[in-house]
């Protein structure tokens, strides 16, 4: 099957900047996927190659199978890009703003449809306000509002959070992986990793305009190197000698401790009981995409030195 | 076809909501100059037999409201949604270039000849102005407006900050309409500048306008509209190709 958005060997220099180096993504349809990277990372640049806000100086794109460039009435069709700033149309209200959406796209009457994203995204008592008097949260949703006017079956959302509260965050969410479901293939970034390991398949990591990451959700999390962690809030500062190989770091009066699988726990336990040590507080971490975040963030200085 | 024309009812209601300052202060300041002309100028000057200066001068004027509001109209409109940002809407979305490019014009031709019959219609409660062959007059305000608002489009494209954008205005546009025979006949202006003048493709959007009114002219009414055309089209292709290529508008 043709993937939903294919990158090949795209680069991107803003003088002597090298915001993408040689970028090759393929993104199948139905994924949930993440792009992730630390700010500069060339994300956006990257998403406004694949709508064609930016263009690449080598390689090319396709979406859905059309290139970028030269078929960019089928590729722009079926997109829905959310842009990271937050742009509006101070002339007009949130309806007019979604009609003249809808136009641009070749749709005439789609009242329906603009009722329900209305609707969808709680704008319903904002609908007829004009853009303007709108909050920063709520000018968000309407972004995403535009991005689906015309039922896109790609859907790229740069940032979409960023800025949001809590609670209009995972109504957003909650939204965006129903799309998901009905068969939309999304991509975002955001720098909310939790939120990205609980919704996405498919992770990439850019840092400084590189690839250094590009694998399922599982599978990077699997091989991170710290593996399980026990944290221990302990009555004795000091480690009984069998267990010291273990300690990661010791912090505050909480040791954390390396551990190989979830029996390790229980002879730990037993050395600390051996030892007369009172085990006050336990909690047991596991390694989450931050980790992973932080050991590609941190590997790559290394080589780099 | 329903992009195209949704572009171009956006780019209508721009303007046409804050209609007061784009069509009506417009259509007043012109008819000021109007009143300051018919006052100081009307027992001393005329231009063409049977022709009084102020009934001369209102199709000048019109012509001059109408090249300053088409560009103005799609100038401040581009860079307006450029400095704001809201141009990605446009950017993201299937619309072809040409699309975007006669949405643009068309709405700066409308916003013109408003301006331009405004300024007529009121002119017409105080003087009598013949109009003796109207089609031709039609054709001269369209293209002129046209090639304006294409000037307006590239203008606006090109420049990233409103003060480049008035001196694109003050420097070229400006000069250039005041010195096209707005105001007199360039038959009253020592040689050398009279060949300035044919130089400024304003001054045969104008001599062509006019001939529209009194059926007389500078020129053949028929050069005149050979050299618009050429400068419509050939501005327009350069700006349909500056969109193309993304200068500016897609980095
Ligand atoms: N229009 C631009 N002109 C010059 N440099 C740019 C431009 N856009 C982005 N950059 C640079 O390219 C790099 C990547 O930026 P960006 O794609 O915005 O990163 P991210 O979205 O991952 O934070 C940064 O170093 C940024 O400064
Ligand atoms: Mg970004």
């Amino acid at each position: 099957m043709l993937p939903a958005i294919d990158v090949t060997r795209v680069c991107k220099h803003f003088g002597t900047v090298c915001a993408l180096a040689d970028i090759d993504l393929k993104i199948q349809a139905g994924e949930f996927f993440a792009l992730l990277g630390p700010n500069g990372a060339g994300k956006t640049t990257l998403i406004n190659i694949i709508a064609g806000l930016a263009l690449a100086d080598k390689g090319s794109v396709s979406v859905m199978g059309h290139d970028v460039i030269s078929q960019y009435t089928q590729t722009r069709q079926s997109l829905g890009v959310v842009p990271q700033e937050l742009v509006f149309d101070p002339f007009f209200t949130v309806r007019e703003t979604l009609v003249i959406q809808s136009g641009y796209y070749g749709i005439k009457n789609n009242n329906a449809w603009i009722d329900e994203i209305i609707h969808r995204l709680a704008l319903d008592d904002k609908a007829d306000q004009n853009m303007r008097t709108l909050s920063g949260g709520m000018k968000r949703r309407v972004l995403v509002a535009q991005a689906l006017v015309h039922k896109p079956p790609v859907i790229i959302l740069d940032e979409p959070t960023a800025g949001v509260d809590v609670e209009l965050r995972q109504s957003l969410w909650h939204f965006i992986q129903q799309l998901n479901k009905e068969g939309h293939t999304i991509v975002l970034t955001t720098h909310y990793l939790q939120e990205a390991e609980a919704l996405c398949n498919r992770v990439a990591i850019l840092k400084q305009g590189r690839m250094v990451a590009l694998d399922s959700m599982q599978n990077l999390i699997g091989c991170v190197t710290a593996g399980n962690t026990i944290r221990l809030k302990l009555s004795s500062e000091q480690l009984p000698i069998a267990l010291q190989s273990l300690q990661i770091c010791y912090n505050n009066g909480v040791h954390d401790l390396k551990i190989d699988n979830y029996n390790h726990i229980a002879s730990i336990l037993t050395a600390l009981r051996d030892a007369d040590i009172q085990v006050l507080e336990m909690q047991l971490l596991q390694p989450d995409l931050e980790d992973v975040f932080v050991e590609i963030m941190h590997e790559n200085e290394k080589e780099r030195i | 076809m329903i992009g195209f024309l949704t572009l171009l009812y956006k780019e209508f209601l721009r303007f046409w909501k804050v209609g007061v300052q784009t069509v009506l202060a417009p259509i007043v300041s012109t008819l000021l100059y109007l009143l300051v002309f018919y006052h100081v100028m009307e027992a001393h000057v005329e231009v063409y037999p049977d022709v009084a200066y102020t009934i001369f001068l209102v199709p000048g004027l019109v012509m001059m409201a109408v090249i300053q509001n088409a560009f103005a109209n799609a100038s401040s409109s581009m860079i307006q949604s450029k400095v704001s940002g809201n141009i990605v809407f446009v950017l993201l979305s299937p619309l072809s270039y040409r699309e975007i490019f006669f949405a643009y014009i068309l709405a700066s031709i409308a916003r013109g000849l408003m301006v331009g019959a405004g300024v007529y219609i009121i002119a017409l409660m105080f003087f009598d102005i013949p109009l003796r062959l109207p089609l031709w007059a039609l054709l001269f305000v369209v293209m002129g407006s046209g090639l304006l608002g294409a000037l307006g489009v590239i203008a606006g494209i090109w420049a990233e900050k409103f003060d480049q954008l008035a001196a694109f205005q003050n420097f070229i546009i400006m000069p250039l309409t005041f010195l096209s025979g707005v105001f007199y006949s360039i038959h009253s202006l020592p040689s050398v500048w009279q060949t300035m003048s044919h130089l400024n493709p304003f001054f045969y959007m104008i001599d062509g306008f006019r001939y529209g009114f009194f059926g007389v002219s500078d020129i053949s009414p028929y050069v005149s509209f050979t050299i618009v055309a050429a400068f419509f089209i050939a501005v327009s292709m350069l700006a349909i190709r500056i969109l193309k290529s993304g200068y500016k508008l897609r980095y």
